[in-house]
């Protein structure tokens, strides 16, 4: 399974050529509590850098881009019961979609797990 | 880390020891949240005690020739009966200006031989400019600046707490306040607060502020609260935050503080945009400061747009986000008065969308004010 980052803070796992995508543990950190999550449905037509989901913390709303082009085939209706998924889990349960990506050149040139550990090291 | 430009209150050093995440606010580098986070801090207050750091807040004393001579002159600018409150006792009120408009709400709180009052940290320059304009030669303004400290201790064991350091702290009445000393520091104290609970508010000189701080979070049942649980606290409780919920765009009637208008000042006027007060009281506003309860999870933000049923605008959210205690979304806002009834639905355009909601009651938490 290969891992990529962005430097708004989520990770896109890849899995044959669906792609699992969230925010990182030092996004659910900075956003504090998460009280509510909005994901997108399923078939949605995603836009790189635009809206795909919403994450609200006690303080405040945050928007969660599309990482690359793709479609959305599942949203984590988990979310909508349990949004502190996000903060216990962000890695893991605390998951937002999974999309089929367009074009798989856009995934591959994200942010590697290094690249993305030394980004948040200089911020 | 830091801010330099940025100023501290007496407390900042504990701030950080305890881990705070320190945030700019109204020119100070305050704490936001300690690493309990925002929401378990909500929680404590409303089950245990929270200490906050309020001492970015302003902190003014008034004095005159006469006890007498300085509340009639504060009475011309703030529509409270400050006449009214007995020595030690304190009362809610707001600067207006000749359109009503809210400058800035206040604490008053009247001694025997002088009236204390607190003031919004972010309105403090132009409230002093404004008292130093409004009141006649002869009332001295004494600001004590970062001489002070301001400390609460807010929620149901507040009481049980304090009793310990200061036994006479128990039976204080809701709004009152008295000089005490609590292990050699000299004090101000008042039953009082703004999260809707049970506490005291205590005013301390800056050299002070640490070591009484640490002698409260010494206490078990006490949990230090940063600035995001006084947010959603004050708001759950309904209370009004200056900048938000009311301004100069927002009149006493229209923000629902009428409760602070006295028969009397409402009769005989005598502050600032006093004959709108009437008017409207008479009237009725055009329209009103409601709660707003979002019927789905997701909340509803400052600024977010309330239609009627049909899709027209009647107003917009001022104070908006989760309330720990309400278990999700609360709000407050204003509505045209023919929408302004608990139990109206609206709509709210979160997103693009619109969301259905009710016009509720406030508080959303019920006030637990001591009664004794």
């Amino acid at each position: 399974m290969t891992i990529r980052f962005t430097n708004d803070h989520e990770w896109i796992k890849l899995d044959g050529d669906i792609a699992t995508v969230g925010i990182t543990d030092y996004a659910q950190q900075a956003l504090g509590d998460v009280v509510f999550v909005e994901v997108p449905e399923a078939g949605r037509h995603l836009t790189k850098g635009k809206d795909a989901a919403v994450v609200e913390s006690v303080k405040a709303a945050s928007e969660v881009y599309a990482p690359v082009d793709g479609t959305v085939v599942e949203g984590n209706v988990a979310l909508a019961d349990e949004p502190s998924l996000v903060n216990t889990d962000p890695e893991g349960a605390g998951w937002f979609f999974k999309m089929k990506i367009k074009d798989m050149a856009h995934f591959e040139a994200l942010l590697d797990e290094a690249a993305y550990k030394s980004f948040i090291a200089g911020l | 880390m830091g801010d330099t430009s940025l100023l501290r209150t007496p407390l900042y050093d504990l701030h950080v020891e305890l881990g705070a995440k320190m945030v700019p606010f109204a020119g100070y580098d305050m704490p936001v949240q300690y690493p309990l986070g925002v929401l378990k801090e909500h929680l404590h207050t409303r089950e245990k005690a929270g200490l906050f750091d309020v001492s970015h807040m302003g902190q003014v004393r008034l004095r005159g020739a006469d006890i007498d001579t300085v509340i009639k002159a504060l009475e011309a600018l703030v529509p409270g009966d400050i006449a009214a409150l007995a020595p030690g006792r304190i009362r809610y009120t707001m600067f207006t200006n000749d359109q009503a408009g809210i400058l800035d709400d206040l604490m008053v709180t009247r001694f025997e031989d002088h009236l204390y009052v607190v003031i919004n940290a972010g309105c403090k320059a132009e409230d002093l400019a404004h008292l130093k304009a409004g009141l006649p030669a002869g009332i001295e303004i004494e600001y004590l600046g970062d001489d002070a400290g301001l400390l609460a201790l807010q929620g149901p064991a507040a009481a049980t707490v304090m009793a310990r350091l200061l036994p006479e702290a128990a039976t204080m009445g809701f709004m009152s306040a008295r000089t005490a000393t609590i292990q050699g520091i000299p004090v101000q104290i008042s039953r009082s607060g703004y999260t809707g609970e049970d506490g005291y508010e205590i005013s301390v000189g800056a050299a002070d502020a640490e070591k009484l701080a640490r002698l409260l979070l010494a206490e078990p049942e006490v949990a230090a609260i940063g600035l995001g649980a006084r947010d959603s606290l004050r708001l759950e409780a309904g209370l009004c935050l200056y900048g938000h919920d009311i301004d100069t765009g927002t009149n006493p009637v229209e923000a629902a503080l009428t409760w602070t208008i006295s028969k009397r000042r409402r009769t005989e006027g005598g502050f600032p945009g006093a004959a709108i007060v009437q008017a409207q009281l008479a009237a009725g506003p055009a329209r009103k400061r409601v709660g707003i309860q979002p019927e789905g999870k997701a909340p509803a933000r400052e600024h977010t747009e309330i239609q009627d049923l049909d899709g027209n605008r009647i107003g917009e959210i001022t104070s908006g986000g989760f309330g720990p205690t309400a278990g999700g979304p609360v709000a407050m806002g204003y509505v045209t008065a023919a929408s302004a009834a608990v139990g109206t639905r609206v709509q709210l355009i979160v997103r693009g969308k619109a969301m259905p909601a009710t016009v509720a009651a406030l508080p959303f938490a019920p006030h637990r004010y001591f009664k004794g």
